[in-house]
């Protein structure tokens, strides 16, 4: 062999070793209900937030594997109904034709709308929300604030905040006339908190913490009710919906102790860290 | 064979380097390029420049894949701040070679270095808390182009500043006593020696700070404002391509995914581009 061909002949084993590596999502598992496997599907909200769950009770549960993969709430519901999901997971209410499932929330997720702390606007109607974020109110002082060009900050696409605020404001996405897009939460809040004539809105948990510690924003309540963890908790917040977990028939085994663990109080602090807001006491 | 057996075993770990770091770059284009599939085929190459917008997560057929605005947003950007940066960067590089006072020297490139290292997240943060309130109060919403560029200019300052140093130290000393002894003055020195001497060490250094430009996420992300627009002045926020991927692939599926790596996939391009024009310019004006 020429020292050439034996170059090729070593990059072209180099780069078969290294495709395992590269395609990690080639071995998938679809298999539900083992003895000592759960797998979840549904809304990539949740999917986070119960990967992390997952991991901590991987932990207490030695031998035990939770797989968790996202494709939103319908997948979550339609997998377990074909019994290809243990569990599915569910970013709202079930409908009424989806009264066969079982329904257990986790948490709860809320979101508020935030303004400037020095913005003289202490509360907006639902259309006047609508107005500002569509354009169509382009000054602060139509809605009884200064004489002030509004900057209005989105989220990006996909975020589960965005889907929130847009399904409950009745918008589509692309009728949103946003002056900044923000990612996180933090950066929604460090751009209004640094801009008087700035709207957006963020997850209550962490606009609640960041209000009550000195940063430069104000929560408008909404319809009436202030925005707040505890509003949310309860449900009398309207910008907010339930995280559950959903099965088909009464959990039996480990899939039951699995949904016990992600409803105990040994996952609050899992549940604040992803900005929802836990519901034990 | 007269080799010792060191010796091959040296040549033969230098081959693995060698090979790791060839086979890395060829599977990564070769990951992007799998990964962008699902999108190429499903949206079509002509669609990410003829839809009315970016709104992918709606799904392939009913989204709309638009990259163009963002292509012009990181063109702009990079050129703005690189056009910026350049003039500074060699500027004070010539301030401290050839007219600080001996002093300052080295305090001075200290600082340059130390400006090099700060992490960008660290200059995303200050542009958000100081640089873009600055600006909304001139000019609202203040995440703009323009504090793209600013925070651009800064971090990619450092860059060409030390690479130009670099470059004015690595000429050689006979060239500089040679003029002195025809009796040239320090401007004339420098414009007729030292330029013409590194002029492909100032290139490289121009260079890769166009090339950080291109590649910088997470400052610019903080100050952007990443709306998805042609803007029409500099005080619109504008979104880059590096900017949209970190924002959108945490939730993105599917053909969204997808469509995020033939983003990936467009900067490879662009850096490709690049390198293939510095080159060119290279092998056909400097060193020729």
């Amino acid at each position: 062999m020429n020292p050439r061909r034996r170059m090729s002949w070593a990059t072209s084993l180099l780069l078969v070793g290294f495709l395992p590596f590269a395609f990690p999502g080639c071995t998938s598992n679809n298999n539900a209900a083992r003895d000592n496997q759960i797998v979840l599907t549904g809304s990539s909200t949740i999917a986070p937030l119960v990967g992390e769950i997952a991991k901590r009770f991987e932990a207490l549960h030695p031998g035990v594997r939770v797989d968790v993969q996202s494709g939103g709430s319908s997948r979550g519901v339609a997998d377990v109904r074909r019994g290809l999901a243990d569990i599915g997971m569910v970013s709202r209410e079930l409908k009424a034709k989806e009264q066969d499932l079982t329904a257990f929330t986790i948490a709860r997720d809320g979101v508020c709308i935030i303004v400037h702390r020095d913005n003289p606007v202490t509360s907006l109607s639902d259309e006047q929300i609508v107005a500002i974020f569509t354009g169509r109110t382009r000054n602060w002082n139509d809605v009884g604030g200064l004489d002030a060009p509004i900057t209005v900050v989105n989220k990006a696409e996909g975020r589960s905040t965005l889907e929130l605020f847009v399904g409950h404001f009745n918008l589509d996405n692309a009728e949103i006339k946003a002056d900044a897009v923000i990612g996180d939460n933090e950066q929604g809040i460090k751009t209004v908190a640094g801009n008087p004539n700035a709207i957006g809105y963020v997850s209550i948990g962490t606009a609640e913490y960041d209000a009550a510690h000195d940063v430069a924003i104000k929560l408008l309540p909404l319809d009436g009710a202030e925005a707040s963890i505890k509003n949310v908790r309860d449900g009398t917040f309207p910008l907010s919906r339930p995280l559950n977990l959903v099965v088909n028939d009464e959990p039996t085994g480990i899939v039951a102790e699995f949904i016990e663990f992600a409803r105990s109080q040994d996952v609050d602090p899992i549940v604040l860290e992803q900005y929802f807001v836990p519901l034990s006491q | 064979m007269s080799h010792f057996r060191s010796d091959t075993v040296l040549v033969w770990l230098l081959r693995g380097c060698g090979l790791l770091t060839g086979a890395i770059s060829v599977v990564i284009v070769g990951f992007l390029l799998m990964e962008s599939l699902v999108a190429l085929r499903g949206v079509g190459v002509s669609r990410f420049v003829s839809d009315v917008s970016w709104h992918p997560s709606a799904g392939m057929a009913k989204g709309q894949f638009n990259l163009v605005p963002m292509i012009v947003a990181t063109s702009l950007a990079t050129a703005g701040a690189v056009l910026l940066a350049a003039p500074l960067g060699v500027g004070s590089a010539v301030f401290a070679h050839f007219y600080a006072p001996r002093r300052l020297r080295h305090p001075f490139g200290k600082m340059i270095e130390l400006l090099a290292g700060i992490p960008s997240v660290v200059y995303g943060l200050w542009g958000l808390v100081v640089l873009v309130p600055l600006i909304s109060r001139w000019h609202p919403p203040g995440t703009s182009l323009l504090s793209a560029i600013i925070i651009l200019t800064i971090m990619i300052l450092p860059t060409i500043a030390l690479l130009a140093g670099a470059a004015f130290d690595n000429l050689p000393s006979e060239y500089l006593r040679a003029s002195a002894a025809l009796g040239l003055s320090r401007g004339r020195t420098l414009t007729s020696v030292v330029f013409p001497a590194v002029r492909s060490g100032l290139f490289t250094a121009v260079l890769l700070g166009t090339g950080r430009a291109i590649g910088e996420t997470m400052a610019v992300l903080m100050v952007a404002g990443n709306v998805v627009q042609n803007p029409t002045s500099i005080f619109q926020p504008v979104r880059t391509i590096t900017a949209n991927i970190a924002l959108e692939m945490a939730y993105a599926m599917d053909g969204h995914r997808s469509a995020l790596f033939v983003c990936g996939l467009l900067l490879m391009a662009m850096v490709i581009v690049l390198v293939g024009f510095a080159e060119w310019v290279s092998q056909g004006r400097i060193h020729g």
